[in-house]
């Protein structure tokens, strides 16, 4: 037993809290997409950039994007990191790579995990395409793609993307 | 001081949206711009108030700036708490003299969690939290200090609760609404004795949004501004066991250094949202008779979807 006298010096407060998050209409489009193999972005009405994953709203002019525009599942790397820092529920094997893709059609590039090549290898302008997972298994989530990997095109240029990063 | 007034007000409230935070305040805030009439680019200041943890999900405020379009940049801030407490950071930003209108607004997505859960993060976690008492629990604490210490009935509580009702006919934002009688309403359940259905708030998703303007300006854009005559923020101590539960010494306190306590008063909206704190804070007020209390409905009149 301690004495009453011994300082405290953590107690375990334990908090846990359940949420069922709405995705809302213009996300739950995209999701629904998704689960098709289709990529579904918004264009803003006023400055025209799309974004994907759509925004209910333009950030940059606050108006709303009502325009359904389909995206291509191929890209380009604008920016990338290696992980290689572990952490609790890693699904990847270090060092892996995690990237920027301006898809083919949209303005703002989506962030996912790049592989089929060795973390070193990976570059600015690296063209990749989406691996699907088989339609069955794809749900509202894009975890519906494993990672992006190469397409094997040449390289895009610093030109065609810099306006994109 | 500088005088500054609400020219403009706009909200969308549900019990459950299917909307995001972004889709949900797109229409508000073009609306409350637009019957502003100030162009959306002459704005001097933007600032929102919201919780993460109603809705679950991290810098909520960061995404839904996006309603508000933010190039060429805007002056912004967010409070983590309150539309109230937003507005009062818009109130002092315009006494600094050199901008002479703000957004207000403030959002939250309720029902994406349980409330009962949810509520007990905002305890001292020490002590209090650990225990999990649920606000509604805590509500009813308070309603039985009131009960026992005879300052009201659960008649008065179900009248106030059928007043509500009444009054929320004639607003479209309210969710239970019509004519309930006070007999009715005490043969309801209770909830939390000694706290029945009709003693409590609603859960509700929803957007609130204000446009404030300083001085000649406010009298030019509209035709009767409403003046914020004054201001003034206080809280009770944190811990339960130090305060007498059926009194809010911070909104006497509050009332007077506003200038509102003891002086001739039309009409209050007061947050109220269990039927005994409307009693409460009433006679913190110093509100009397023939003051017309929640025109609007105020804040209890529907029940939690889950209760």
């Amino acid at each position: 037993m301690s004495e009453p006298s011994d300082p405290v010096r953590r107690i375990k407060a334990p908090v846990r809290l359940e949420y069922s998050i709405t995705p809302g209409q213009t996300l739950s489009r995209f999701l629904a997409g998704v689960i098709e193999g289709r990529l579904l972005g918004r264009r803003c009405p006023s400055c025209t950039k799309v974004y994907v994953p759509p925004k209910g709203a333009c950030p940059t002019c606050g108006v709303p994007c009502v325009d359904e525009v389909p995206v291509a599942d191929t890209g380009t790397v604008t920016t990338f990191c290696i992980v290689n820092v572990p952490f609790e529920g890693q699904a990847m094997k270090l060092p892996y790579v995690y990237g920027a893709i301006l898809l083919d059609g949209a303005d703002l590039p989506l962030l996912h995990l790049i592989t089929g090549l060795p973390a070193d290898q990976v570059r600015m302008g690296l063209r990749v395409k989406a691996d699907w997972l088989p339609p069955a298994e794809r749900r509202p989530t894009l975890e519906s793609i494993r990672w992006f990997i190469p397409t094997g095109e040449p390289d895009a240029t610093f030109d065609s993307y810099k306006e994109h990063l | 001081m500088r005088d500054v007034a609400i020219v403009s007000f706009a909200q969308y409230a549900v019990a459950h949206t299917e909307h995001d935070e972004v889709e949900m305040l797109v229409p508000v805030i073009t609306e409350v711009i637009e019957r502003s009439g100030i162009p959306k680019k002459e704005i001097g200041f933007t600032v929102s108030g919201s919780c993460d943890y109603l809705g679950g999900r991290p810098f909520s405020f960061v995404m839904a700036l996006d309603a508000v379009g933010a190039w060429p940049p805007i002056s912004e801030s967010h409070v983590e708490m309150d539309g109230a407490w937003a507005l009062y950071e818009a109130w002092v930003r315009l006494q600094h003299g050199d901008i002479d209108s703000a957004l207000v607004y403030a959002f939250g997505r309720s029902s994406q969690g349980d409330l009962r859960d949810v509520m007990v993060t905002q305890l001292d976690p020490y002590v209090l939290a650990p225990l999990a008492p649920d606000w509604i629990s805590l509500a009813a604490l308070q309603a039985r200090a009131m009960l026992d210490a005879g300052l009201c009935t659960e008649r008065d509580m179900a009248a106030i609760a059928a007043r509500s009702r009444r009054d929320a006919t004639a607003n479209p934002a309210a969710h239970v609404k019509g004519d309930a009688r006070v007999e009715d309403l005490l043969k309801n359940r209770y909830v939390v004795s000694p706290l029945r259905v009709h003693d409590c708030p609603p859960v509700s998703d929803g957007v609130a949004a204000a446009v404030l303007v300083a001085g000649d300006r406010a009298r030019k854009v509209c035709k009767r501004p409403a003046w914020i005559r004054g201001i003034d923020h206080r809280i009770e101590p944190h811990s339960l066991g130090v305060r007498d539960l059926t009194r809010s010494p911070s909104t006497s306190l509050a009332a007077k250094k506003a200038g509102v306590h003891g002086r001739k008063v039309d009409l209050a909206e007061i947050h109220a949202p269990f039927t005994h704190q409307e009693i409460i804070v009433r006679d913190a007020l110093g509100l009397e008779g023939g003051v017309a209390i929640n025109p609007s409905g105020g804040s209890v009149g529907a029940p939690d979807r889950r209760m």
